[in-house]
C-alpha cells in the first residue's frame, strides 16, 4: 500500500488501537447517558471500518445497541480541495434505515488533521436529514487544525510537525494482518 | 482516474468505465434522497453547447450539472450567431473566454467533440454528448449501468465493482447509422460482454468484421441465440424511403420487436438465473415500427430506469472530470 | 543571362559530371570539363553530393487564380513549384470563373508567363462550369495561344456516360485528351446531405463518417478504358487512389487501350489510420485509403502500370480546414513536399533508382502532355530544365515556411528526406541553396 522510508516509528499497535477502541466505546456510552438515539457514521475509507468496530463494542457493552445503527458518509462530494486533488470515485454513503432526524450522531475518522475532512461530513450530513446532536471520534488527533473544529473522543493525541506524516493501517482497508495494525509517524521521507 | 475529456467509448479503459458506473451508483442514491444536490462543482461552469436539437439529452445533463451545483449555460446554435455562419472555433473561443470548465457538445458532425478536445481553442474538459453517427459515450454508459444493475444482483452480486462478463447483450437496428450502438459495442465488449447485432445488410458499416460483434441479418434467429439483454434502436423516418429498405412494414416483419417476438424474449432469462432477460430501447421509440406497445410497456423494458440512469452517469463524469487537477498531472 | 558550371553532379544519380549552362541549354556535360573552369563569365556552383534530374513536370496543379486568390495566386503557386523543383506544372480548370473558355486558359497562361517560376500549362474544363451537362469548347481552348491539349472537369467527375463517350471522341478531333477524376457521383451520394467524407472500411466504420468505397472510383474507370477503346481516344487516370483501380488499368494497358494514370504523393504515403484524429488536414478527394492500397500504389508506379507522380496540390485558407470535417475543403498542399515523399516512399524503399524518379516525375509527364523542351535527358544541346537535389538532406516539415499560401500539409512535422537545392528553369536559376533566386521575368520572392 505505502511504502514506509526508513525513519519510520510506530506510535500505537494492535493491542493499543483495540484499547482505545474499547475506552472510546465508553466514553460514547457514558457522554449519552446510554445508547438510545445513537448513529455511528464512519466516515470511508478507514474511519468506515473503525465505526463498524465501535459499533460492535457499544453493543457489548448494552445489547440493545443495534448494528443497524452503523453506518458510513462518504465525504468525496463534499470537499473543497477536489481540484487539487486526483478524482475520486465516492465510495458508498450507508445511513441507517431509521434516517438521522433527531438522533445523536458520532462521526469516526482514523487521523484528525486540519479539519477539513469533518466539515465536509458536517455538510454531507446536513443534507442527509437533522440531527439533535453530532459528535466527534478519531483515533489519533495530530493536531495542525485550519478550522474551529475538535474531537469529542480521541483514542492518542499526537503531537507532531507538519512535515511529518501520520499512517494508519487497518485488516480491512490495508491489507496487513490483523495483529500487524498500527499508527506509524513518518520523518523527513516522502511517501 | 486520468480522463481528460469523454470523447468516445472506444478509447474508454476498462478502470475507468467501472469507475463512472460506481461512481454513478453513489449519484443515483443521491438521486433518489430528499435533498438531491451535492456542492461538489460549485463555482465550476457547464456549457450545454448543443448544435442539434436534443430536448432529452440536454435536459439530462443539465440536471447533472445541477444537482452538483454547477453553473449552467444552455448554448443552441439554432437562432444563435452559429445559424449565422460563426465557426465552431469561434464559438467555443467564445465560450472559453466566458470561463467555461467543461462543454458538452451535441453535434451533427462526426468527430466535432473530439475536434474540440485536440484543439487549443479551448482548455475546458469537452464531454461528447453525441457526435453525427460516430459516438454517443454517456448513452452507453447509462445503458451498462441498466444492464448492471439487472445482470450482477441477478448473480447474487452487487452492481458496485461488478462489469458484464458473460452478458450476451443484442442490440438492434440502425447500426450504420447509430452513434448509440457504436459507444455500447465498445464499452459493453470492454466491460465483458458479449455483443451481437441483428440489421439488415444495409443498415451495417461495410467494415464490421473487425468489430468484436456476431451479426445476424434475422431477428429470429437472434433471439434463439438467447441473448440475456436486447436493445433496440430507433429508425430514423429518413432511413424508411426505399434507400435503405423498402418500407417500414418490411423492417417490421423482419427487423421489429413484434407481440410475437416480444412472446419470445419473454421466454428468455439472463444466463441461467431465473431472472428475466432485459429489455432497452435509448428513446424516443416508433411504437408499432421497431418495437410494439407491448413490448414497450412490458416489464422487463427497462426504458425509464435508463433515463433515470442518464442523470446519474452524466453527475459522476462531470465530477470525475472536473475534479481534477490538470495544471501538473500530479495527483498528490 | 547568367551562365553556370555545375561542378560534381550525379547525372540521374548515377555517374560524376560538371555540366555547362548557357543560352537556356545545357552547353556541355561530362567528366572532363576542365576547360571552362578558366571561364570566368561562368557562375560556379559545387555539386558535390548532388543529384542532376530533369525538372519535374506536375499533371496536376490547383493555382486557384482567378477567382480565390486568397487560397493561392498564380505567383505564390508557381513560387512553391519552383521550389519543389518543377519546371512545368498544369493548373486545374475549377477556378472562378471556369477554365472552360479561350478566355480564362488564356488569362492563366499570361499570368503564369509573367510570374516566370515555372511553366503554366492551363488544363481546360470538359463540360461548361463543370456542370458535368455539356461540353466546354474544347476546341477554342485548343486554339487559343495557350494550345491547351488536356482537359478534366477535375474535382468533378464526368459522371454521365454518354458525355464522358463524346468528350473522349471529340478530343481525338483536336489532339488532347481527358483525364478523368474518376469519383461515381451516386456511390459517392454526391450533391446530397450526407456525401462520402473517407475511405469506407475499418476506419469509417468505427468513426461514423459516410464511407467512400473504392468501387467508386473502380467503376468509372472501367467504364471509361471501355469507352476510350471503343472510341479510339486517350484517357488519363487522375489520383489513382485504390489497389482494384492498379488492376483494371494494367488489364487496360495489357489490351492495348491509350490509358495513361498518376498518383499522388500523399496516396503513396498515407492511409485512412489518419482519419482517427478527425484533423481535416487528412480530407482530400479521393480519400486516404489502406495500407494495402499504399502498397499496390507503389508497386503500380514502380512497374510502370501507374505513368507518372502528380501532386494535385490544393492550397486552402486556414478556415476551410478549421472546422467540423464534414464541412471542411478537401485537399492538401503538394509541391513542396512531392519530391520528399517519394524519394521516401519509392527511392528509400529500395522499389526504384534515380533514373525511375526522373522518368516518373518528368520524362513520362512531359510525354503524356506533349512538351518537346521538358522531360528531356541530361545531355549537351538539351533545354535547361533541371534540378539538382540533395538526397542525404533531412528536412521537418513546416508548412509555415512553404512559399503557398495554403498550410495545409498532411506532412506537416514529418522529418522527410531529400531537398531541391537549386533549380534551372530554361538555364535560369529560379532556387539557388534552396531559396527563391529569382523568376526570369526578374520577380523576387
Amino acid at each position: 500500500m505505502v511504502e514506509t522510508p526508513p525513519e519510520t516509528a510506530q506510535v500505537m499497535s494492535a493491542g493499543d488501537i483495540e484499547r482505545a477502541l474499547t475506552r472510546i466505546a465508553h466514553e460514547i456510552v457514558e457522554a449519552q447517558r446510554g445508547i438510545d438515539g445513537l448513529v455511528i457514521l464512519g466516515i470511508p475509507r478507514r474511519g468506515a471500518p473503525l465505526a463498524h468496530r465501535l459499533g460492535e463494542k457499544l453493543q457489548r457493552i448494552d445489547e440493545r445497541f443495534s448494528r443497524d445503527a452503523v453506518g458510513s458518509l462518504d465525504i468525496t462530494m463534499y470537499r473543497d480541495d477536489l481540484r487539487s486533488g486526483g478524482a475520486r470515485t465516492p465510495e458508498p454513503t450507508d445511513v441507517p434505515p431509521g434516517g438521522i432526524d433527531g438522533a445523536t450522531v458520532v462521526l469516526v475518522d482514523d487521523v484528525l488533521y486540519s479539519g477539513r475532512t469533518v466539515r465536509a461530513a458536517l455538510d454531507a450530513l446536513s443534507d442527509l436529514g437533522r440531527p439533535a446532536a453530532v459528535r466527534l471520534a478519531v483515533l489519533v488527533d495530530r493536531g495542525h487544525r485550519q478550522l474551529p473544529i475538535r474531537a469529542d473522543h480521541v483514542g492518542k493525541n499526537l503531537p507532531t510537525s507538519r512535515e511529518e506524516r501520520v499512517f494508519v493501517q487497518l485488516a480491512e482497508v490495508d491489507d496487513v494482518d490483523p495483529a500487524d495494525e498500527s499508527v506509524l509517524i513518518t520523518r523527513g521521507g516522502r511517501a | 482516474m486520468s480522463l481528460r475529456h469523454l470523447l468516445d467509448t472506444s478509447s474508454l479503459s476498462r478502470q475507468d468505465a467501472l469507475a463512472i458506473l460506481d461512481t454513478a451508483e453513489e449519484m443515483a442514491a443521491v438521486s433518489s434522497r430528499e435533498v438531491k444536490k451535492l456542492p461538489t462543482l460549485r463555482g465550476r461552469t457547464v456549457v450545454n453547447l448543443f448544435y442539434e436539437d436534443s430536448t432529452r439529452t440536454r435536459v439530462s445533463f443539465e440536471t447533472a450539472a445541477k444537482r452538483l451545483s454547477a453553473d449552467v449555460v444552455n448554448f443552441s446554435a439554432k437562432g444563435s450567431s452559429v445559424s449565422k455562419g460563426e465557426s465552431l472555433k469561434d464559438t467555443v473561443q467564445t465560450l472559453e473566454a466566458m470561463g467555461a470548465d467543461a462543454i458538452v457538445i451535441r453535434h451533427g458532425a462526426s468527430g466535432a467533440a473530439a475536434q474540440l478536445a485536440a484543439s487549443d481553442w479551448t482548455e475546458a474538459a469537452v464531454i461528447n454528448a453525441g457526435d453525427g453517427t460516430h459516438e454517443h459515450p454517456t448513452q452507453a454508459l447509462l445503458d451498462a449501468l441498466t444492464l448492471r444493475r439487472g445482470w450482477c444482483p441477478a448473480h447474487g452480486r452487487p452492481p458496485r465493482g461488478g462489469d458484464l462478463a458473460g452478458m450476451k447483450v443484442l442490440i438492434v437496428g440502425d447500426i450504420l447509422h447509430s452513434r448509440v450502438a457504436r459507444s455500447n459495442v465498445w464499452l459493453l465488449t470492454t466491460l465483458g460482454a458479449e455483443v451481437s447485432l441483428a440489421a439488415p445488410a444495409t443498415l451495417l458499416p461495410k467494415g464490421i468484421s473487425d468489430w468484436p460483434v456476431t451479426v445476424h441479418h434475422s431477428l429470429d434467429a437472434a433471439l434463439a441465440a438467447d441473448p440475456d439483454a436486447v436493445m433496440m434502436l430507433r429508425i430514423q423516418a429518413e432511413r424508411m424511403g426505399g434507400a435503405y429498405f423498402p418500407h417500414a412494414a418490411e423492417y417490421t416483419r423482419r427487423w421489429g420487436l413484434t407481440d410475437e417476438r416480444l412472446t419470445v424474449l419473454q421466454q428468455l432469462q439472463m444466463g441461467g438465473t431465473s431472472e428475466p432477460a432485459l429489455l432497452l430501447h435509448p428513446g424516443p421509440m416508433n411504437r408499432g415500427v421497431e418495437i410494439s406497445a407491448a413490448a414497450a410497456d412490458s416489464p422487463q423494458a427497462k426504458i425509464l430506469d435508463q433515463v433515470a440512469h442518464g442523470v446519474a452517469v452524466r453527475m459522476a463524469v462531470l465530477h470525475l472530470l472536473l475534479s481534477q487537477n490538470h495544471d501538473d498531472g500530479s495527483t498528490a | 543571362m547568367t551562365d553556370y558550371l555545375i561542378l560534381g553532379a550525379k547525372v540521374l544519380g548515377e555517374s560524376t559530371a560538371d555540366l555547362v549552362l548557357r543560352d537556356g541549354k545545357i552547353a556541355s556535360l561530362g567528366a572532363d570539363t576542365a576547360a571552362p573552369r578558366e571561364d570566368v563569365s561562368l557562375e560556379t556552383i559545387d555539386a558535390t553530393g548532388l543529384i542532376a534530374l530533369p525538372g519535374m513536370v506536375d499533371m496536376h496543379t490547383h493555382l486557384r487564380e482567378p477567382g480565390r486568390e486568397d487560397a493561392e495566386t498564380v505567383e505564390t503557386g508557381s513560387r512553391a513549384a519552383a521550389k519543389g523543383g518543377f519546371t512545368a506544372v498544369h493548373a486545374m480548370a475549377n477556378s472562378t470563373p471556369v477554365a472552360d473558355t479561350a478566355g480564362v486558359v488564356e488569362q492563366v497562361q499570361r499570368l503564369g508567363a509573367d510570374s516566370g517560376w515555372t511553366e503554366v500549362y492551363p488544363v481546360g474544363a470538359v463540360t461548361k462550369g463543370l456542370a458535368g451537362t455539356v461540353l466546354a469548347e474544347l476546341g477554342a481552348m485548343a486554339e487559343s495561344s495557350a494550345q491547351v491539349r488536356m482537359f478534366s472537369d477535375d474535382g468533378h467527375c464526368v459522371n454521365n456516360a454518354q458525355l464522358m463517350r463524346r468528350a473522349l471522341e471529340y478530343a481525338t478531333t483536336i489532339g488532347g485528351f481527358i483525364a478523368q477524376h474518376a469519383q461515381d457521383a451516386d456511390l459517392t451520394s454526391w450533391d446530397t446531405e450526407h456525401p462520402a467524407q473517407m475511405n469506407e472500411g475499418s476506419v469509417s466504420a468505427a468513426l461514423g463518417l459516410p464511407g467512400w468505397p473504392a468501387v467508386a472510383e473502380e467503376a468509372i474507370i472501367a467504364r471509361d478504358v471501355l469507352l476510350a477503346d471503343y472510341v479510339g481516344a486517350r484517357l488519363h487516370v487522375c489520383h489513382v487512389s485504390t489497389a482494384g483501380s492498379v488492376e483494371i488499368i494494367r488489364w487496360a494497358k495489357q489490351r492495348g487501350i491509350q490509358v495513361t494514370a498518376e498518383v499522388t504523393p500523399h496516396h503513396l504515403m498515407l492511409t485512412d489510420e489518419l482519419v482517427r484524429s478527425y484533423n481535416p488536414v487528412y480530407k482530400v478527394n479521393p480519400p486516404l485509403r489502406t495500407e494495402a492500397d499504399t502498397h499496390a500504389l507503389r508497386d503500380a508506379l514502380a512497374e510502370g502500370i501507374i505513368d507518372v507522380v502528380a501532386t494535385d496540390h490544393a492550397p486552402h485558407p486556414d478556415q476551410a480546414k478549421e472546422c467540423e470535417w464534414a464541412q471542411a475543403a478537401m485537399g492538401m498542399t503538394g509541391l513542396e513536399t512531392a519530391l520528399s515523399a517519394v524519394q521516401h516512399a519509392m527511392v528509400e524503399t529500395g522499389l526504384i533508382g534515380w533514373r525511375r524518379f526522373a522518368e516518373i516525375t518528368s520524362v513520362r509527364p512531359a510525354e503524356i502532355c506533349g512538351h518537346t523542351h521538358q522531360g528531356r535527358p541530361l545531355a549537351a544541346g538539351e533545354p535547361a530544365n533541371l534540378i539538382l537535389v540533395d538526397p542525404s538532406a533531412t528536412t521537418t516539415i513546416t508548412p509555415e515556411n512553404h512559399a503557398t499560401k495554403g498550410r495545409n500539409s498532411p506532412f506537416r512535422g514529418l522529418e522527410l528526406p531529400g531537398q531541391v537545392r537549386h533549380a534551372f528553369l530554361g538555364g535560369h536559376a529560379t532556387v539557388l541553396d534552396g531559396e527563391l533566386a529569382g523568376s526570369r521575368t526578374g520577380r523576387t520572392a
